[in-house]
């Protein structure tokens, strides 16, 4: 067997030149620090994201797009087919995990400073991935045609329709039309399987890239002492072992929670039924539903929501441009400003979350 | 290009124009691809069929105290009858962010559940978020029956 392996690999190296690639694999070292731990967190999102993928090509061989068929379809995937019930909610609480796991890369990555010349390109991919993250819960979510997802569709878009000039154009952009309908239905379908995910495989393409070309960042208090070798562990094998097992345990985890916790399908969409009392958003977008809330509904010359959503925008756009304010940390100093931003963020999202779910 | 070329006014200017020429064809290419695709992603106008009057039903089959959802056309209408036995009805619209109100007979109150709106039984904002008061409809009575038509 080893020696028909041996002529298949000839055969391919003698055409494509292997040993660059396995030379570079064997090179490959991940520095062991005690913030290592947080370099686990982009693999385990990348292994959720390929889950999404396979899951979600699964579940497009039955869902069907449509007012009259959506919701029907997804009763028919939970109900009539050989494991539906399974694969879809693992497919809904991967997308919960997802985001929840590329959250915590993302502030990993913050308090580390490690979006630090020369890796602003890596982070402005990977604030795009999380953006279209958002996108893509937002999408998915309305899919199922059922109440919530109606009306937390009709919310999302409207609050789009405030934002002054633009807002009413990129309004009927996403809905298709004036109302929430099937063609709203059709269009996240598309933007959900199609465009989101096609936007997403080459940013995830040059993210992956990006970080083999330049290795792994390491923490600015570890680069004072230069004079200690730095520890590191080879990628190939250990590294990806590590991370292999951790892939396996958050796929266990995904398992449990998929069968003990199935996820609910709800009651399906009716444009003439009251929207019903405890609705609420998902829990990722819950600290700016909440915001919204206390902002008054008039403020200076604003709209309360305006003020809101330009609020919202100018702090997403100051933390996606961090690697370029941030200048102290690129000369490789300390930047204590920064973290303290970050636990400030961490500390409003967090109360304003548990805030919107008690309420 | 030698420097005699590049100071040959003649020559500049001929390359000047080959150069608003190529650039001006290249943006009206693009904009000719652009716009068909553009022009696509706009939804088209449906024609909505105009409502102006719907019938809901029997009088006697609406119990006082109560608030029911009417299709109008394409748009929801709440009618109400109050515990007087007076019907009134609004758009049901929340004026917020788009959500559907309910009547709530605990506080005899239209509600909205999406942001805790809260309006009267004229349909006035009262409490929450809510910017307006709710379009009112009127109601019409033939005989016994019902009928929601628009206010104008």
């Amino acid at each position: 067997m080893n020696a028909y392996l041996k002529r298949f690999y000839d055969w391919i190296d003698e055409r494509v030149q292997l040993e660059d690639l396995v030379h570079f694999l064997g090179k490959k070292y991940v520095p062991i620090h005690r913030h290592s731990v947080w370099y686990y967190f982009g693999g385990v999102s990348l292994f959720l994201f390929i889950i999404q993928v396979v899951t979600g090509i699964l579940l497009l061989l039955y869902y069907k797009s449509g007012e009259a068929l959506a919701f029907e379809s997804i009763q028919f995937i939970m109900s009539k087919v050989q494991f539906g019930w399974l694969i879809r909610s693992i497919h809904s609480w991967t997308a919960n995990l997802f985001i929840l796991t590329a959250m915590i890369h993302m502030f990993s990555v913050y308090f580390e400073k490690s979006y630090r010349k020369p890796r602003e390109i890596t982070w402005l991919t990977g604030m795009l991935m999380f953006f279209l993250a958002l996108g893509f819960g937002f999408s998915g979510y309305l899919l199922p045609w059922n109440e919530l997802a109606f009306f937390a569709t009709k919310v999302g878009t409207d609050i789009a329709g405030v934002v002054p000039v633009i807002g009413k154009p990129i309004m009927i952009f996403l809905r298709g039309g004036q109302e929430v309908t099937g063609a709203t239905l059709s269009r996240f379908f598309g933007f959900h399987v199609a465009v989101l995910p096609g936007i997403f495989t080459v940013l995830l393409g040059i993210h992956l890239i990006l970080i083999q070309r330049q290795g792994m960042s390491e923490p600015l208090v570890e680069k004072d002492a230069t004079e200690v070798p730095q520890k590191t562990m080879p990628f190939f094998p250990n590294f990806l072992l590590r991370d292999m097992l951790l892939w396996l345990i958050v796929l266990n985890l995904l398992a449990i929670l998929a069968v003990f916790f199935p996820w609910e399908l709800g009651k399906k969409a009716d444009a003439f039924a009251p929207a019903p009392a405890g609705i609420k958003p998902e829990w990722y977008f819950l600290f700016m539903f909440q915001t919204l809330k206390y902002i008054p509904g008039k403020l200076l010359v604003f709209d309360g929501e305006v003020f809101g959503i330009m609020l919202f925008s100018v702090a997403g756009i100051l933390w996606t441009m961090v690697p370029f304010w941030d200048t102290k940390s690129s000369r490789g100093e300390q930047n204590r400003f920064i973290s303290y931003i970050g636990i400030f963020v961490i500390f409003y999202i967090m109360v304003l979350t548990i805030l919107g779910w008690i309420s | 290009m030698t420097s005699a070329e590049e100071t040959n006014p003649a020559n500049n200017s001929k390359r000047d124009f080959l150069k608003w020429v190529l650039s001006g064809g290249l943006v009206a290419f693009a904009a000719s691809v652009l716009y068909p695709i553009l022009a696509y992603l706009k939804p088209p106008e449906q024609g909505e069929v105009e409502v102006s009057s719907v019938k809901v039903g029997k009088l006697a089959d609406i119990p006082k105290d109560s608030g029911q959802i009417v299709k109008f056309g394409s748009k929801p209408v709440i009618l109400l009858r109050t515990a007087a036995g007076e019907l009134r009805a609004f758009s049901a619209t929340c004026t917020h962010l788009d959500c559907t109100v309910q009547y709530r007979k605990d506080f005899g109150v239209i509600w909205c559940a999406c942001h805790n709106g809260k309006y009267d039984l004229n349909g006035h904002n009262i409490s929450g978020p809510p910017p307006r008061p709710l379009n009112e409809y009127k109601v019409i009575l033939q005989g016994e029956e019902v009928f929601v038509s628009k206010n104008t």
